[in-house]
């Protein structure tokens, strides 16, 4: 027998889902790479009690253009994971997902009906991105 | 002489469309696609489409139907991408040449496009899907449950499901996670909750408030977004959380006290002025 089970890729690339899936995927791997970060960032700032010259040779370390480029993305995961989570705190509280009533065709679902919450939310995490992305490498420092 | 036979047939014929059908005989685990022309007519169903090719070109093909008419829950494929009824999706609406139809993913392939549902119908049964009472058996009870179309409205779509299991063929979680209680059964277990009629709310928690069962749901929708009965399954998980938690958190149970009404024995005063029923037209 074969046992069909999408695995993984049912998070990735599962059929013709609108994007609220794909938020799943997303909300998980930013969780994880926030903890990632966490343990990272814990790590680093360790160093304080090795003194003065452990801290100024791990700050010399991290301040390379292609860990900041990773710092840009923490930001944008976070704004994404905070925004999307206050989302699914809503939804999972029933709210902003509508009542049951009678069903006529074409059917309306809960999807549905936070969809435009939902892209409302993803066009402030674009608009704070921006903004971000802007304080990240734009403004002086 | 089929040729001649087939023209008259499909004289409304449209285009011709390629199946492409995932095969896998039922032994070993490999799987192969192999393609057929279809020629369709106007309003022609996927389902008819394998009728088709089962009747005129390669009498091997497997699926699973019964009623052709999105009743009986037994043609859920992965059409075009997409896990869909196979009777209840119109070829010309796909709007593209070539149609390809794979079993439902997340259950076992048994044969070409015939999945393995036991794991479905084990969930959906271990959340007990029927009306529950802590006083008497539903059927000792004389009388009728009162039920307001309020009440009824609370659950009443979620009575739609015809335990297709498309739900868990589009679902997120089910692809990671088998054992997950999943839409169908989690769904349920919020219908029969809410119903008024119903006193097993303590009894379906058990069943469902563990790391496999209602809060593995992390509101990905795509049930909802394939269920093609309207039944939104993602809906009736979210409130069923919402259920779960108020019960944890603060002891504020979802318990029915209904009123019964007794069944009225004597035969109802008719009205006089119904006219008398018209006289027989045929014998
Ligand atoms: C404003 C702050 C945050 C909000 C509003 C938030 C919200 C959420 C919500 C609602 C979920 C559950 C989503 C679901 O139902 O699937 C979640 C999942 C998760 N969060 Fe957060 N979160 C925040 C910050 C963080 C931080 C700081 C971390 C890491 C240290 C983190 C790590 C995770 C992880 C690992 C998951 C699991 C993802 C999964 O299993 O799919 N989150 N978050
Ligand atoms: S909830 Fe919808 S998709 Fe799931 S089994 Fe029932 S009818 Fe099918
Ligand atoms: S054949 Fe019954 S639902 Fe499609």
């Amino acid at each position: 027998m074969v046992k069909n089970l999408l695995g993984i890729k049912g998070w990735i690339a599962a059929g013709r889902f609108s994007l609220q899936r794909y938020a799943y995927t997303l909300q998980r791997i930013t969780g994880l790479g926030i903890i990632t970060y966490l343990l990272m960032h814990l790590y680093v700032t360790g160093f304080k009690i090795k003194g003065k010259a452990a801290w100024n040779g791990i700050m010399e370390t991290v301040h390379h253009p292609i860990l900041h480029f990773f710092e840009f993305l923490l930001f944008v995961g976070v704004i994404f994971h905070a925004l999307n989570g206050f989302r699914l705190i809503l939804a999972e509280f029933g709210i902003g997902i509508g009542k049951p009533g009678r069903q006529v065709y074409p059917y309306t679902t809960s999807v549905d009906r936070q969809k435009g919450f939902f892209f409302f939310l993803m066009f402030l995490v674009l608009i704070i991105v921006l903004v971000g992305a802007a304080d990240f490498y734009l403004l002086p420092k | 002489m089929a040729e001649k036979n087939l023209e008259s047939k499909f004289e409304t014929h449209l285009k011709d469309v390629t199946f492409k059908v995932l095969r896998y005989s039922g032994e070993g685990d490999s799987t192969k696609f192999e393609e057929y022309k279809v020629p369709v007519i106007g309003g022609m169903t996927v389902l008819e489409g394998l009728i088709y090719i089962k009747e005129n070109l390669d009498n091997t093909l497997s699926w699973r139907a019964s009623c052709r008419m999105g009743i009986c829950g037994s043609c859920g494929m992965f059409i075009n991408n997409f896990p869909m009824l196979a009777c209840q999706t119109q070829i010309m609406d796909l709007n593209s040449d070539v149609i390809e139809i794979k079993p439902m993913p997340n259950y076992p392939i048994i044969k070409d496009l015939v999945p393995d549902l036991t794991k479905l119908i084990e969930k959906h049964k271990s959340i007990k899907p029927y009306i529950l009472r802590n006083d008497n058996a539903p059927e000792e009870i004389e009388g009728e449950f009162y039920q307001g179309v309020e009440e009824l409205e609370r659950y009443e779509q979620f009575t739609f499901c015809i335990k297709c299991g498309i739900c868990l063929a589009a679902c997120p979680t089910v692809a990671t996670a088998e054992e997950f209680t999943g839409p169908q059964a989690l769904a349920q277990a919020y219908r029969y909750s809410v119903d008024t009629r119903d006193q097993g709310f303590d009894e379906r928690k058990e069943v469902v408030d563990n790391p496999l069962g209602v809060f593995r749901c992390h509101f990905a929708g795509s049930c909802s977004e394939a269920c093609p009965k309207g039944v939104d399954p993602a809906l009736a998980i979210q409130l069923l959380k919402k259920a779960i938690v108020k019960d944890s958190l603060f002891g504020k149970k979802l318990v029915h006290d209904t009123k019964i009404l007794p069944i009225k024995q004597e035969n109802p005063k008719k009205k006089d002025n119904i006219p008398p029923a018209p006289p027989k037209s045929v014998e």
